[in-house]
């Protein structure tokens, strides 16, 4: 038994076992994969903390929650731009390799809706710099980890209000035998799951939501659900990410005439649907960055060129890239409190799986790798505080009867190819649920979903091997994507209304007086329920 | 196109259509068209992640940054204990990191860095920990508890950076099964999907530990150097 069981080791998942480990409690961290393989590392264009000479916390404040579009909670907001400055000196502490100005200060760039200079960065590594020093600075903490582990379900002990989380069952990969860990707190940091959209995604092929899935299976309340960021310039064909920085440098958008269109510098919810409008009126639309040079490319953006060649066959020096608008973040999530508790005693969330109500309605580049430090150490520290009040739980296994699920399973007939379904799914959400929205084509696709889910026992996995079974793995994933995109689109019908990432063609008006709350999300009976909750909601 | 993949102690011959794709997309293809049984491991598609390194026709790539010809053969890496088919086990691997003490010592707050002190480490600290130098290093064939290439660049990474407060304790732990054992032949060289050098980062470890009074053991009985009971010749 553990004091604080940490499910998921991305940027979030780490920062909370550092913060739990110096709260003094005994940590362990469990990985769907290894540690330096999480999403974070993806993250490319920087770390926004108000520590420029031209920029002030309030700035930070005033820019985050305007960009939130009314849904962002301004406590929770004002303690992530305050709590900016020291994250980013912790970082530099711990050895994150930032890029350095000629002031011998941290680097610092524009991104869309900040009112500075605010993302800190290194190269188009951040992301990546910061996850393997956390990493390193785990090792140097003796954090244990439990790698490739695959998590199942929640532990719970108890029923009603006395109900709280115990630990959790996971399947580990390499030898397929189920392992229950028993904690008196479990954090998930999970990811987000934007995999729904499919390859229509830059995130990595794990982002399938599983934490969340998880948790809601287990009664825990999901909110802002229907809320999903698309980056402006994925590639277009591989959906690769291109940076914002590369609009922060000055880098164009270009229409099917070779035309600029808008304002590059917007946020990613207008610039998206600007894009899109742009695609289907000129046929496609250009990211061009050919005059920023090849020196400035290959030292600011080098990433950026060598994905460019490898999937378009377009080198950025002298070439235009062919770009659309791609989902990459979800800003909904586990709703939790101030101190990162969810619905459930003992369960805490954070990173992207979590709601901490500071994106709101869209999120500002930089604040994502910010909350997963800032909110990282607020779910460690009440975590090892909160399992300090819990004397002890019971640690009867619930293993046997997830064994028979995961039997039944093999049990299914394979009529029907799952990854077809997957890719479907995945082509029905960014048609019908993604960048724009209407009533219509939301039922029918919640109508797909639904025929989808009850299809599953006509799905099923080929590979039988106890080892290594990725076949398996990746049904469980879908089944966990298929019970999130439910909730989706179920959120995403309730909210009659345009908010943000959330835009209704049918509803094109911003509607304070019904929808100035998030929705809540849990299950009922099996049914998705949603309704509207007025807290922390803030204008 | 024809993709040769080692199984185990087979080799199975998949027919993939490729339209200039990366290995890993025709391997997705062929999981999820032709054999849910291959397995392999894979993550960002983007390079870094460092989940999807292996060796095709005997070198170490990156499968969503190596386009396939046909005939290629696909395998995993070496010196790693194989799981399944094209996925490895790195725990050993990734422990030469713990025993290097691959981490920042700083007690002091923030030091001001020029962009030349920060650009000492700039390529080091790109490292994705894909395990493709590990891979392709020859001394494993002989010592298995070599601290190895990846390890030692990310030793350097921290023994170059002006902010570390334990240079000294780092070069110690490098000393036994680390930077001497390498034969420096440079091996590790080309197949970093990131154009890091281990061995050039080895060498500034072996001049560090130079000026900090550490020999090469293979020399230290010639001479009368430091004495660490070795046989005499």
């Amino acid at each position: 038994m553990v004091d604080v069981l940490v499910i998921g080791s991305g940027g979030a998942g780490m920062v909370a076992a550092l913060s739990a480990k110096e709260s003094g409690a005994d940590v362990a961290v469990v990985s769907k994969s290894y540690p330096t393989r999480s999403q974070t590392c993806m993250a490319q264009g920087g770390i926004n903390a108000a520590i420029g000479e031209d920029d002030s916390v309030q700035a930070h404040i005033d820019d985050t929650l305007k960009s939130s579009q009314g849904l962002g909670d301004a406590s929770a907001i004002k303690k992530l731009c305050e709590e900016g400055v020291d994250a980013v000196a912790w970082l530099d502490k711990i050895g994150v390799p930032f890029s350095r100005s000629a002031e011998c200060k941290v680097a610092q760039r524009r991104l869309g809706g900040a009112s500075a200079s605010r993302a800190c960065y290194a190269q188009d590594y951040t992301g990546l710099k910061i996850l393997h020093s956390l990493y390193d600075n785990c090792l140097k903490e003796q954090i244990t980890f439990y790698n490739e582990y695959f998590l199942l379900e929640l532990l719970s002990e108890g029923e009603g209000d006395e109900k709280r989380v115990c630990g959790a069952i996971f399947k580990e990969i390499k030898s397929g035998e189920l392992k229950s860990i028993y904690a008196k707190s479990v954090i998930l940091a999970t990811g987000g799951y934007s995999r729904v959209y499919g390859h229509h995604s830059t995130n990595a092929t794990g982002s399938t939501g599983d934490g969340i899935a998880v948790a809601l299976r287990a009664g825990v309340v999901l909110s802002d659900m229907e809320f999903v960021q698309f980056h402006p310039t994925g590639l277009k064909n591989a959906s690769i990410l291109i940076s914002e920085s590369a609009r922060g440098a000055g880098g164009y958008l270009l229409n099917g005439h070779g035309e600029r269109f808008t304002d590059e510098l917007q946020p990613r919810d207008a610039l998206s649907r600007a894009i899109d409008e742009e695609i289907s009126k000129s046929g496609a639309v250009f990211l061009d960055i050919r005059h920023l040079g090849e020196n400035f490319i290959d030292h600011e953006l080098p990433q950026e060129r060598k994905l460019a060649k490898l999937y378009e066959n377009v080198d950025p020096v002298s070439d235009i890239m062919p770009i659309k608008p791609v989902a990459h973040y979800t800003m909904g999530g586990i709703a939790v409190d101030a101190r990162a508790e969810s619905s459930l005693r003992g369960l805490f969330a954070v990173g992207e799986c979590a709601n901490h109500n500071v994106h709101g309605a869209n999120r500002l580049g930089g604040n994502s790798l910010l909350e997963l430090v800032v909110f990282g150490k607020e779910a460690g520290d009440s975590a090892a505080q909160y399992a300090q009040n819990v004397a002890d739980i019971t640690t009867s296994s619930a293993e046997q009867a997830l064994k028979d699920t995961l039997e039944e399973i093999k049990s299914y007939t394979n009529e029907i190819d799952f990854y077809q379904k997957r890719e479907a799914l995945g082509e029905l959400f960014y048609k019908s649920a993604g960048i724009k929205r209407n009533e219509k084509a939301l039922l029918s696709a919640l109508e797909q979903v639904k025929a989808m889910q009850h299809e599953l026992p006509k799905m099923g996995v080929r590979d039988q091997s106890e080892v290594y079974n990725t076949n398996l793995l990746e049904f469980l994933e879908f089944q966990n994507l298929l019970a999130l995109a439910e909730v989706m689109l179920v959120s995403m019908l309730e909210r009659k209304e345009s908010r943000g990432a959330h835009a209704r063609e049918d509803m094109p008006q911003r509607d304070d007086q019904h929808y100035s709350g998030h929705t809540n999300a849990l299950l009922h009976h099996q049914n998705v329920r949603v309704s509207f909750g007025y807290k922390g909601a803030q204008s | 196109m024809n993709l040769t993949v080692v199984r185990g102690s087979q080799k199975q011959t998949y027919k993939v259509v490729a339209k200039d794709a990366t290995l890993l997309e025709l391997l997705t293809q062929i999981k999820t068209t032709q054999d849910p049984t291959l397995s392999f491991a894979s993550g960002c598609r983007s390079s870094v992640c460092g989940s999807c390194a292996m060796r095709v026709n005997g070198k170490e790539v990156l499968a969503c940054a190596y386009k396939p010809e046909s005939g290629d053969v696909v395998e995993p890496l070496r010196n790693v204990p194989v799981v399944r088919d094209l996925v490895v086990d790195m725990e050993k691997a990734l422990s030469f990191n713990r025993v290097a003490k691959n981490w920042a010592v700083s007690e002091q707050n923030v030091k001001h860095l020029s962009p030349d002190d920060a650009e000492v480490n700039e390529i080091q600290s790109d490292c994705i920990l894909c395990g493709s130098c590990y891979s392709a290093c020859p001394v494993y064939a002989v010592n298995s508890e070599f601290i190895g290439p990846f390890a030692l660049t990310r030793s350097w990474r921290y023994v170059s950076d002006k902010r570390e407060e334990d240079v000294a304790g780092k070069i110690a732990a490098v000393q036994s099964s680390g930077i001497w054992d390498c034969t420096l032949c440079g091996e590790c060289v080309p197949v970093c999907p990131q154009n890091i050098a281990p061995k050039s980062d080895i060498d500034m470890l072996r001049n560090k530990s130079g000026i900090l009074g550490y020999m090469d053991p293979k020399y230290a009985s010639f001479g009368g150097g430091v004495d660490f009971g070795a046989p005499t010749f």
